[in-house]
């Protein structure tokens, strides 16, 4: 690998290595995101390469381990290239059949089909599946396209012409352009990274950092891992592109440590553009120096909150500060720092590939682009859908995600994380859009959805949430510190049978006093759980209280009877 | 372990991580990676080596809850606790392992066998309830099946 030094000869590169490449040779894309090696794919992936070997296919048949599909629900997923036959729950003992029958002589493995819920009709062809026709794939798009661990896979897609494009532009022009398009952030504030960006680049001072947060803490929320993970060059190209027009020639990416795949992937991903000259000293012989470090967290929920994330980067314990001083101004060692969330970096390169108008079109009024929501708990389709916003939950929930399974019945639907609220059926027509989802008493969040059937107690998902978070809450400020111990108490003392109608009223002026006096988001939005299943399932609470029992038959009321 | 082998240990880490202390969650991973766990001694080895206080060394060491002051069994057991895995039950798994084990969540039992610890999300959602043993992942986890997988290990 020579370092390239303008931008004709990374042309010239991709050139080189599309043209390396025989259109119409046979890929078998192997999903090796997370989810499938659960499920079993590195055996699969090996067993493809030894048969490949022993039936001397090498010549016609390429075997690439790629990034998330999405649909872990049906892993390991074999989706075979250029026709795009999809292979659902494929085991070893399938591959030889693969080969001989589908490669060999082009004909379809009934068994290993995805069966249409609706018709019960066998789907060839992953765009054919309704999880997939679905989704708009902008930024998910090349994850099953492409071997994450190889650069030379993404630049074959058009990988860095973006930021062939950016470097040409001005700095301001830049930030123009990510104004326009309306991008806002992913990780959950939903603040709009363009006026973030231009806080950071008109902050005084000369040394300016930018961050990626890749700590994803959100419980049943997964959608940065695989997307670091199964395209970490995306997210670098963002990165590279930002720090471009924020004016900042050091950056780094907050990951966190419980994801050991996305970590080796992203260290790799850094190390090829340094070699390729994408990253380091006069990138592509613009003139612009710009270097990235990985940092690992260490587990603590607290440090996906931009000032406590910070504290941890300089090496002490991750407690947040009060932001009377935005972090623009003074962040990392007191310098003006940008922090964005790794789908928002990765959502760069296509605004600036495409424009800011054309990404403008899709969207609502306020929340532009797509949004990667991971859709989990009592649900068919478990796995990452890319939507554009707008869309309505009912859809994603049931068409997209099948339904509630076990034929049992809907009944909310919580978004936004521990932080978040749940969504009851009523509201299920809802957009999905950042303002919308906070009317609601919900939130956008980084994107998980978890899915309850009605066989879920909502007082105890409630005490589930809070005792979470009294666990992850740094104990800086008291209202957090005491406040979420007294709400955990009383909500445990509910779902035992225990509980009082004034429990209720404790629980409502608790939460006012987190809203307004807690120091971070953290504390701010921990009484979101426990308010919106007061507003939406009052009479659970009630139930439980009242009558000592659960109606969704959860809670052991009668035990602690006993007791 | 021999203070000699601690230092080297340390000073490994140190190097890996070219001395920067704003790295300190890294650079304890690292020790705790080859020594199994944290003991006082590597907290001080650490201070000292780095320029850091000891005091800050243990306040990172004790708020991140990657690390553990005591020893650790062999096999480290996390069951995962994310909200997946809890409306699909991963609460009864974990009270059946650690009626099973004789040991609470933190705890390591006496043989030195296991340590079991609880994670918020894996990101494996599709299998929950999920369990991991050391590097292996176990999903759709029962109560009755959690039993037969302790057994793999020894």
């Amino acid at each position: 690998m020579a370092k390239l030094k303008s931008p004709t000869e990374l042309e010239a590169l991709r050139q080189t290595i599309i043209s390396q490449r025989d259109p119409r040779k046979i890929v078998v894309t192997i999903c090796n995101g997370t989810g499938c090696h659960a499920h079993g794919c590195v055996a699969v992936t090996d067993a493809f390469r030894r048969e490949v070997k022993k039936q001397k296919l090498t010549d016609k048949v390429d075997i690439r381990a790629t990034g998330c599909h999405g649909f872990c629900e049906r892993g390991p997923l074999v989706v075979i290239k250029p026709e795009d036959i999809l292979y659902q729950r494929v085991r070893v003992k399938d591959v030889p059949e693969i080969l001989t029958e589908t490669i060999g002589k082009g004909s379809t493995i009934e068994r290993l089909l995805y069966t249409d819920r609706e018709s019960g009709s066998k789907l060839a062809h992953e765009n054919d599946v309704p999880f997939y026709k679905l989704q708009k794939r902008l930024v998910f798009g090349n994850n099953g396209a492409i071997d994450p661990t190889s650069i030379e896979d993404y630049l074959a897609v058009g990988g860095y012409a973006a930021l062939v494009k950016a470097l040409k532009m001005k700095p301001e022009v830049i930030i123009d352009e990510v104004k326009k398009s309306g991008l806002r952030g992913r990780g959950g504030g939903g603040f709009p990274t363009g006026n973030k960006w231009e806080s950071t680049r008109n902050a005084r001072g000369d040394t300016r950092y930018i961050i990626c947060n890749a700590d994803e803490g959100d419980p049943g929320a997964y959608m940065d891992r695989s997307l670091v993970e199964g395209n970490p060059h995306s997210v670098l190209e963002g990165m590279i592109i930002g720090a471009y027009a924020i004016g900042s020639s050091e950056g780094y990416i907050y990951i966190r440590n419980e994801y050991p795949l996305a970590v080796q992937h992203v260290r790799k991903a850094i190390e090829q553009a340094k070699a390729y000259g994408l990253l380091g000293k006069n990138i592509l012989g613009s003139g612009y120096d710009f270097d990235i470090h990985i940092n690992r967290g260490g587990g603590a929920f607290i440090c996906g909150e931009s000032t406590a994330l910070m504290a941890s980067l300089e090496g002490r314990v991750g407690e947040p500060r009060a932001k009377y001083i935005h972090t623009s101004e003074q962040g990392l060692w007191g310098k003006p720092t940008n922090l964005n969330n790794a789908e928002t970096w990765a959502n760069v390169p296509i605004i600036i590939n495409n424009g800011a108008d054309w990404y403008g079109k899709i969207g609502t009024k306020n929340s532009k682009g797509t949004k990667i929501f991971s859709l989990v708990g009592n649900i068919v389709n478990t796995g990452l859908v890319e939507v554009p916003m707008g869309i309505t939950l009912r859809k994603i929930v049931f068409d997209l995600g099948g339904g509630i399974p076990k034929n049992r019945k809907f009944k909310a639907v919580q978004t936004g994380g521990p932080s978040g609220g749940v969504i009851p059926e009523s509201l299920l027509d809802l957009p999905v859009d950042f303002d919308e989802l906070t009317k609601a008493g919900s939130m956008m969040g980084s994107g998980g959805m978890i899915v309850m059937d009605d066989k879920t107690c909502m007082v105890e998902i409630a005490r589930y949430f809070v005792s979470f978070l009294e666990g992850e809450s740094c104990g800086k400020c008291l209202p957090c510190r005491e406040g979420l111990q007294q709400m955990r108490d009383i909500l445990t003392r509910i779902t035992e049978g225990k509980g009082k109608m004034s429990d209720v009223d404790l629980l409502e002026e608790l939460s006012a006093v987190l809203q307004d006096a807690a120091l971070c988001a953290l504390g701010q939005q921990a009484p979101n759980p426990v308010m919106s299943t007061l507003k939406h399932f009052r009479d659970e609470y009630v139930a439980h209280i009242k009558e000592k029992k659960c109606p969704a038959g959860v809670c052991k009321i009668g035990d602690s009877k006993e007791k | 372990m021999a203070i000699k082998g601690l230092r080297e240990t340390v000073k490994k880490a140190l190097d890996k991580h070219n001395n920067d202390k704003s790295l300190l969650v890294d650079i304890l991973q690292d020790v705790q990676a080859t020594i199994g766990y944290l003991p006082k001694a590597a907290l001080v080895e650490t201070g000292k080596q780095l320029g850091v206080p000891i005091s800050r060394v243990y306040s990172v060491a004790t708020f991140f809850k990657a690390f553990s002051l005591t020893k650790r069994g062999r096999h480290l057991i996390n069951v995962c606790m994310g909200t997946a895995c809890h409306v699909r039950g991963a609460v009864k798994v974990l009270e059946q392992i650690e009626q099973e084990l004789k040991i609470k969540r933190g705890g390591t039992t006496r043989d030195l066998k296991f340590t079991l610890e609880t994670v918020n999300c894996v990101g494996a959602c599709a299998l929950g309830p999920m369990v991991i043993i050391g590097e292996d992942y176990h999903g759709e986890m029962t109560p009755e099946g959690i039993i037969s997988v302790l057994k793999q290990y020894n």
